[in-house]
């Protein structure tokens, strides 16, 4: 299991501890990743808002940077936005070779060409059909048993393109987690919108996205989700949406590969669990009785 | 950094109706069923439902279109693209409504642009966004004193925690600045 690894700008801020438990915990399950030298920007949902052009470009630059690699043409992308924008790039010049033309007649700038000979995988992809329930179960040490985890896919890793989930009723991360030794907090809400950007430029509509989201994780021990900014609009205004609800929605959010590190033996340093914002003192409390009663 | 923004929109510009035409042409085949409507999120908050928007589109209603604030309350969470019986890519309908309101400076639309713009102003510098740089451009642009009162309790969290350092925006060398022009000079190619 050889990849090429964008991690995308989230990782390198405000989400790296996503970025250290992706790391750790496919080292742990026997992947190799090779980061693609001089990665940029994908262009977020910021390049989509303002020009078609660098929609193409910024994320199509990545491409060629990583066709410039030897070895593996796979790319491995953990942050939802940057896997689509790198994704639709792959997928659209398949179908339009004009488009091809366009995107290098930019990609001229720099001297860069995109051939169109890669393949861009989300993480979770990667979890779920290369490693697989199996590994993760063989490789389980500290079995996550007693805990009940909400799977969260959010929009775009799912969708516009549908490669590894069913877009309407995503449930491939729930023998995941079993693997793991934990539960499946069963709702409604894993593919469902969090805002995106909305709590930076329309806070309240974005509030009511979240608020409908965490109030059907009610239950749970912790969500655990496969994009930073999924993660961010999740765990970073729970006490302000809670106050103005009336209601206390506060729950632990985690990255996916954050839970399977554990599992798998990893300490909470080495998959960054004090770096992330929501993490109750409840959770931390019976993730260790967990782990304790399976030593 | 290009964050002018026009004080009123001029809909007297008859060139400007031109520019809904590749918007138009994605949207051709709508039957308006309203599954669009039905499929989304943000519906609840927009003032103009999708399904509308599109007849808007067809139908040349410049005024109504860019008064209405549904594009940009589009967050791409692609359920209508995905559900769409015509297979329409509306999604990236709503992305060319946003991209013409940028390119337009529209003020009613100022905050949104100023945000993305200020974001790629930081990755045209860096080649990766910085993230404190970005919010700060951000701030600057949208001249608000209490803006960033309402970030202020997440800043500090994310720096007490070393995610996002401390950072004084700088112009850098301009790592992107070459991809930017080409973009830009070949955006009114067709």
């Amino acid at each position: 299991m050889k990849y090429l690894y964008y991690p995308g700008c989230s990782l390198e801020g405000s989400a790296r501890e996503y970025d250290r438990s992706t790391r750790v915990f496919l080292t742990a399950a026997g992947a190799e990743l090779t980061e693609i030298e001089g990665w940029t920007c994908c262009g977020a949902s910021a390049a989509e808002a303002t020009s078609r052009n660098l929609a193409l470009a910024l994320p199509a630059r990545n491409l060629a940077l990583a066709e410039k690699m030897g070895g593996t043409k796979e790319i491995l992308v953990p942050c939802s936005a940057c896997y689509l924008n790198l994704k639709a790039v792959e997928e659209k010049v398949k179908r339009d070779a004009a488009l091809l033309d366009r995107i290098n007649d930019i990609l001229a700038a720099e001297g860069l060409h995109f051939a169109g000979r890669v393949r861009v995988r989300h993480l979770l992809e990667v979890i779920v059909r290369d490693i697989g329930p199996d590994l993760i179960s063989k490789k389980t040490t500290r079995s996550l048993a007693g805990l009940s985890i909400a799977p969260y896919y959010g929009c775009q890793c799912l969708r516009p393109y549908a490669i590894f989930d069913d877009p309407e009723a995503p449930q491939s991360m729930a023998p995941i987690i079993e693997a793991s030794g934990a539960a499946v907090h069963h709702w409604d809400m894993g593919g469902k919108c969090c805002g995106a950007a909305h709590m930076n430029t329309k806070m309240a509509v974005g509030m009511e996205l979240v608020r409908s989201i965490l109030s059907r994780a009610r239950g749970a021990d912790a969500v655990v989700t496969v994009c930073p900014m999924c993660q961010m609009n999740l765990e970073a205004y729970q006490d302000k949406i809670s106050k103005l609800s009336g209601e206390n929605l506060t729950v632990t959010v985690l990255y996916l590969p954050q839970l399977l590190g554990l599992a798998l033996g990893l300490s909470e340093q080495e998959v960054g669990l004090d770096l992330n914002l929501a993490v109750t003192a409840g959770f931390k409390e019976k993730l260790r009785e967990s782990m304790d009663t399976a030593a | 950094m290009t964050t002018k923004v026009k004080e009123e929109i001029d809909f007297s510009d008859a060139a400007g109706s031109d520019d809904l035409t590749p918007v138009r042409e994605m949207v051709q085949a709508c039957i308006q069923c309203g599954t669009c409507t039905g499929s989304c999120p943000n519906e609840f908050a927009m003032d103009v439902t999708p399904r509308r928007l599109w007849r808007l589109v067809l139908t040349g209603q410049r005024e109504e279109i860019f008064q209405s604030q549904t594009f940009t309350l589009c967050s791409a969470c692609y359920y209508c693209t995905l559900r769409c019986p015509r297979g329409l890519p509306l999604t990236e309908a709503m992305g060319a409504l946003k991209q013409l309101a940028a390119r337009e400076g529209l003020t009613r639309h100022r905050q949104s642009i100023l945000f993305y713009k200020s974001f790629l102003e930081s990755v045209r510098r860096h080649g990766r966004v910085r993230e404190m740089e970005f919010m700060t451009l951000y701030f600057n642009a949208m001249k608000n004193p209490l803006l960033p009162l309402r970030f202020a309790a997440l800043g500090v969290k994310l720096m007490l925690k070393g995610k996002v350092p401390l950072q004084i925006p700088s112009k850098g060398g301009g790592a992107l600045a070459a991809l930017f022009r080409q973009a830009a000079e070949l955006e009114e190619v067709p």
